[in-house]
């Protein structure tokens, strides 16, 4: 568990308000402890698969949206699958 | 030895910047690790493709490279692209946290709404003068530190130097927070503050069980048999510690406050001895004394396998 700050921190020039949105657009998930918002490791792993999206592929961002949501569908079939 | 970036890429060895990034972008679109799930081949092609890129899109490597001066792998090697990661926990079953069939799972724009209030407070928050960003750090923190508590060194990137206390009993995962010590502030606020995410190493003796230690001790046949004082290596050096006589391997030897050190009201934990009896090398009047022995009290160590075969 970690708080944004240390997520932020994680990855050179990332902005805490870029986290938000992300969060806000449902894009990326938090818990909440109280009034504080925490992370997993997974959700680090979605922040660094967001920012190569964004960065490496130069997704806009409601191209970007899709192809996450696709993704989270193909994902979740492979694990109804049980493959690997 | 890697292959031949131009090759790589697919392109020419006068590409331009501009072809050799496109010719990048639309291999990292094919090949990408976590687009193209269960096909190893493509994360290859995408590292191949990495590392080509690397090399090419730095003018200065570039140059050298055709110069011959350093190889297709580069003189010194880029980080290591992490690109899969999220591959790796999307399959595993954590992945069920971004999965939209599940009934309680994840929809997009659902848990948005749920934290809306708090992300409103603290964009609000913003605009008032506010203090400066945290900055995180990791710092690797030496067993023995972890255990007795001690004040590490934290090189930060801009070379200052940052002494950082660790109170004894701390695990990885844990993180400490130095006021002040973070981005200057913005309108008048005060600087944040550096979070120190701390990493604790392992010992090649001892391990951790909450604030209890546990040490392996190998001990002679005679130490078994006959008790006695041996020397035994702890935290804040060597102990003497009397043995009790007639151990098996396996016994548990407990010293009290010879563990994680005490911190506040919290008490110090235990150094755990396990006895782990060792023949050594084979010794001939070892083996005639036993050969010529007849126990006392006969047994048969293995009885209690029989019922459970």
């Amino acid at each position: 568990m970690m708080t944004l700050e240390v997520l932020c921190a994680r990855f050179e020039g990332l902005d805490p308000e870029d986290l938000r949105g992300w969060i806000g657009a449902g894009l990326l998930r938090a818990d909440a402890e109280g009034e504080t918002l925490v992370f997993q490791e997974i959700d680090v792993e979605r922040v660094r698969l967001i920012l190569e999206l964004r960065e490496t592929l130069a997704l806009e961002e409601e191209a970007l949206a899709l192809v996450l949501s696709l993704l989270d569908q193909i994902y979740a079939l492979r694990r109804r699958l049980g493959e690997s | 030895m890697a292959e031949d970036p131009y090759k790589v890429l697919g392109v020419a060895r006068d590409a331009t910047p501009e072809a050799i990034k496109k010719a990048y972008r639309k291999l990292a679109r094919q090949n990408h690790p976590d687009l193209n799930p269960g096909k190893p081949e493509a994360e290859a092609r995408f590292k191949a493709a990495s590392a080509a890129h690397d090399l090419l899109s730095d003018p200065e490597r570039r140059a050298r490279f055709d110069r011959g001066e350093i190889d297709a792998e580069g003189q010194e090697r880029p980080p290591p692209r992490p690109a899969g990661g999220w591959r790796r926990h999307a399959e595993a079953p954590e992945g069920g946290r971004y999965d939209p069939f599940a009934e309680s799972g994840f929809e997009a724009g659902d848990f948005g709404d749920l934290f809306a209030d708090i992300l409103a407070r603290q964009r609000a928050a913003e605009t008032a003068p506010r203090p400066g960003r945290d900055v995180a750090y990791r710092l690797s923190v030496p067993f023995l530190s972890a255990v007795l508590g001690a004040t590490e060194q934290l090189v930060l990137p801009d070379g200052r130097q940052l002494s950082v206390k660790i109170p004894p009993g701390v695990v990885s995962g844990q993180s400490l927070r130095l006021r002040g010590q973070g981005a200057p502030g913005r309108n008048g606020g005060p600087a944040g503050n550096a979070v120190i995410e701390l990493e604790v190493e392992d010992h090649p003796l001892f391990r951790r069980d909450g604030f209890d230690l546990h040490l392996d001790l190998p001990v002679t046949l005679k130490e078994a048999v006959l008790g006695g004082p041996v020397t035994v290596p702890a935290p804040a050096g060597p102990l003497r510690v009397t043995l009790p006589a007639g151990s098996d391997t396996g016994r548990q030897v407990r010293l009290r406050g010879k563990g994680v050190a005490a911190e506040g009201s919290r008490p110090a934990g235990d150094l755990l001895l396990t006895l782990r009896v060792v023949l050594g090398p084979p010794d001939p009047a070892l083996e005639a004394f036993v050969r010529d022995w007849t126990p006392q009290k006969p047994f048969d160590p293995r009885e209690a396998m029989d019922d459970t075969p």
